[in-house]
This record gives C-alpha cells, sequence and structure tokens, in this order.
C-alpha cells in the first residue's frame, strides 16, 4: 500500500492531466539535472579553475564544437522547467487568489525570458576559427 | 510551512531542499544571463569573472556547490520514496547516507575550489590549457 503521506516533495497528483504530467517531468529533469549540473559544476569549478574561464576560453574551448553546446542546451531546458516549475510550487505553498496567478505568470513569462537568453547564448556564439 | 518546525528529519529534509533549490534559481538568473555577455559584451563578462574568482566569489561559489550537491542527493532520496514507496520506511537512513555522500563528494570540491583564494594552489587546470 502507498503511503498516504511522502516524506518529501509534492505528492502524486491524482487523476493525470497537466499536474500529473509536471509531476513526472520534474522528476525527469531532475534525473538529467543529477547527470548534467553534477557534471557542469566539476568541469567549471574541479577540473578548470573560474579564473581561466574567460569569455575567449568558453569560445575557443568550452562552446569549441557543437556536441558540447547541445549537452549545455539541453541541461539549460531541463533546468528551466526544474528551476521555474519548482518554484511555481512555492509559490502555490504561500499564495491564493490573484497574487498566486500574477506570480505564477510571471514565473512562465521569466522561464520564456531565461530560456530564450540561453538559447540565442548558446547558438549564436561564433566558434573558434581554426587556423 | 517553512517556519513551522516540527524537527524531524523528514521536516529539516524538505525545508532544506526548498531553500536551496530557491537559491539556485536565483543562481540560475545570474548564471544565463552572464553566459549571455559572453556573447554580447565579452569584457563585462570578464570583469564579473574577477568577482567569481576572487576569495568572496569562491566562499559563494562553495556554498552554490553545497547547495547544488545537497538539492541533487535529496531529489535522488525523494525520487526513491516516490516510485518505490516502502522504501519510505527508511527515509531518515537514506538522509544520512546522502550526508556521507555529500561529506565524501564535496570536501575534495571545497579544497579545489578555496585553496586559490589562500594562496595553497596555483589556478588549477587538470585539462591542459
Amino acid at each position: 500500500m502507498a503511503p498516504r503521506v511522502t516524506r518529501t516533495g509534492t505528492v502524486r497528483p491524482q487523476g493525470g492531466g497537466w499536474e500529473l504530467a509536471i509531476w513526472y517531468l520534474m522528476r525527469l529533469t531532475g534525473l538529467g539535472l543529477f547527470v548534467t549540473a553534477l557534471a557542469h559544476f566539476i568541469i567549471v569549478h574541479f577540473i578548470y579553475d573560474p579564473s581561466l574561464q574567460t569569455a575567449k576560453w568558453i569560445t575557443d574551448e568550452r562552446w569549441g564544437n557543437i556536441a558540447w553546446r547541445t549537452v549545455d542546451w539541453l541541461m539549460l531546458t531541463f533546468v528551466v522547467f526544474h528551476a521555474f516549475m519548482g518554484l511555481r510550487s512555492v509559490v502555490q505553498d504561500y499564495t491564493k487568489g490573484g497574487t498566486r496567478t500574477v506570480l505564477t505568470m510571471a514565473l512562465y513569462l521569466g522561464a520564456f525570458v531565461v530560456f530564450a537568453m540561453g538559447t540565442i547564448a548558446v547558438a549564436t556564439l561564433n566558434f573558434p576559427v581554426k587556423p | 510551512m517553512l517556519l513551522r518546525y516540527r524537527g524531524s528529519e523528514g521536516m529539516l529534509a524538505w525545508a532544506f531542499h526548498r531553500v536551496s533549490g530557491v537559491a539556485i534559481w536565483a543562481f540560475i538568473l545570474l548564471h544565463v544571463f552572464d553566459i549571455w555577455l559572453v556573447g554580447v559584451n565579452p569584457d563585462l563578462y570578464n570583469e564579473l569573472l574577477s568577482v567569481y574568482a576572487s576569495p568572496i566569489g569562491r566562499v559563494v561559489e562553495s556554498l552554490l556547490g553545497a547547495a547544488l550537491l545537497y538539492h541533487a542527493l535529496n531529489g535522488m532520496r525523494v525520487i526513491i520514496m516516490d516510485f518505490w514507496p516502502s522504501m519510505t520506511r527508511y527515509h531518515k537512513q537514506i538522509w544520512y547516507v546522502n550526508w556521507v555522500l555529500f561529506a565524501v563528494i564535496g570536501l575534495p570540491i571545497l579544497v579545489q575550489i578555496m585553496a586559490p583564494a589562500f594562496g595553497l594552489a596555483a589556478p588549477f587546470t587538470f585539462g591542459g590549457q
């Protein structure tokens, strides 16, 4: 028998629909971020010192090939969904009525802006000119 | 909700998860903005980078890393309990295991991040430069 109360997180919504889809996607993107975000942190804080990561280094090395850009764009996709839907849960816990609606809409708008800025950054930065 | 403290491990695990999550969300806003600067204003990005690489910047990075690692490990605990509800019986034990993993994974990374701030190491690179 499944317990009625979980110890952390959001209880699985009953009856399907969007809320259940979001519930599953929070866990799926969480798994994706467990791999991509932790690997990202280890690369940029453990393998390479932050002081070395100049704009030139990002253009020439870190984002010098399309594979890393693809991985980082995938991470962006996961994190925008996970972070903003997480904030939506926080908003739903502490607000109601008009405040909740306004804050939730602001979050959706913010998510769109962050996703657009990140996508523009990863897609439009010039590749290094190989000699 | 956050302040109505009940004091059990489950409550603490949940509260830390929420606080670390909101902190990481705030950093994501900053981080997407700084990477956006690489293309549109590389000089400003490089200036911001020198703040990140300063001793205080390194302390903040360490706190960010701690939030990220806690959130990641406790997230796995949530997933385990959501998909294998019988494991909820062991939610405290899983939380304690998480803290062991947190220390074992986190301490070497903490040393690596903070050492240059104390002049104990040159800025490192394992990947060649």
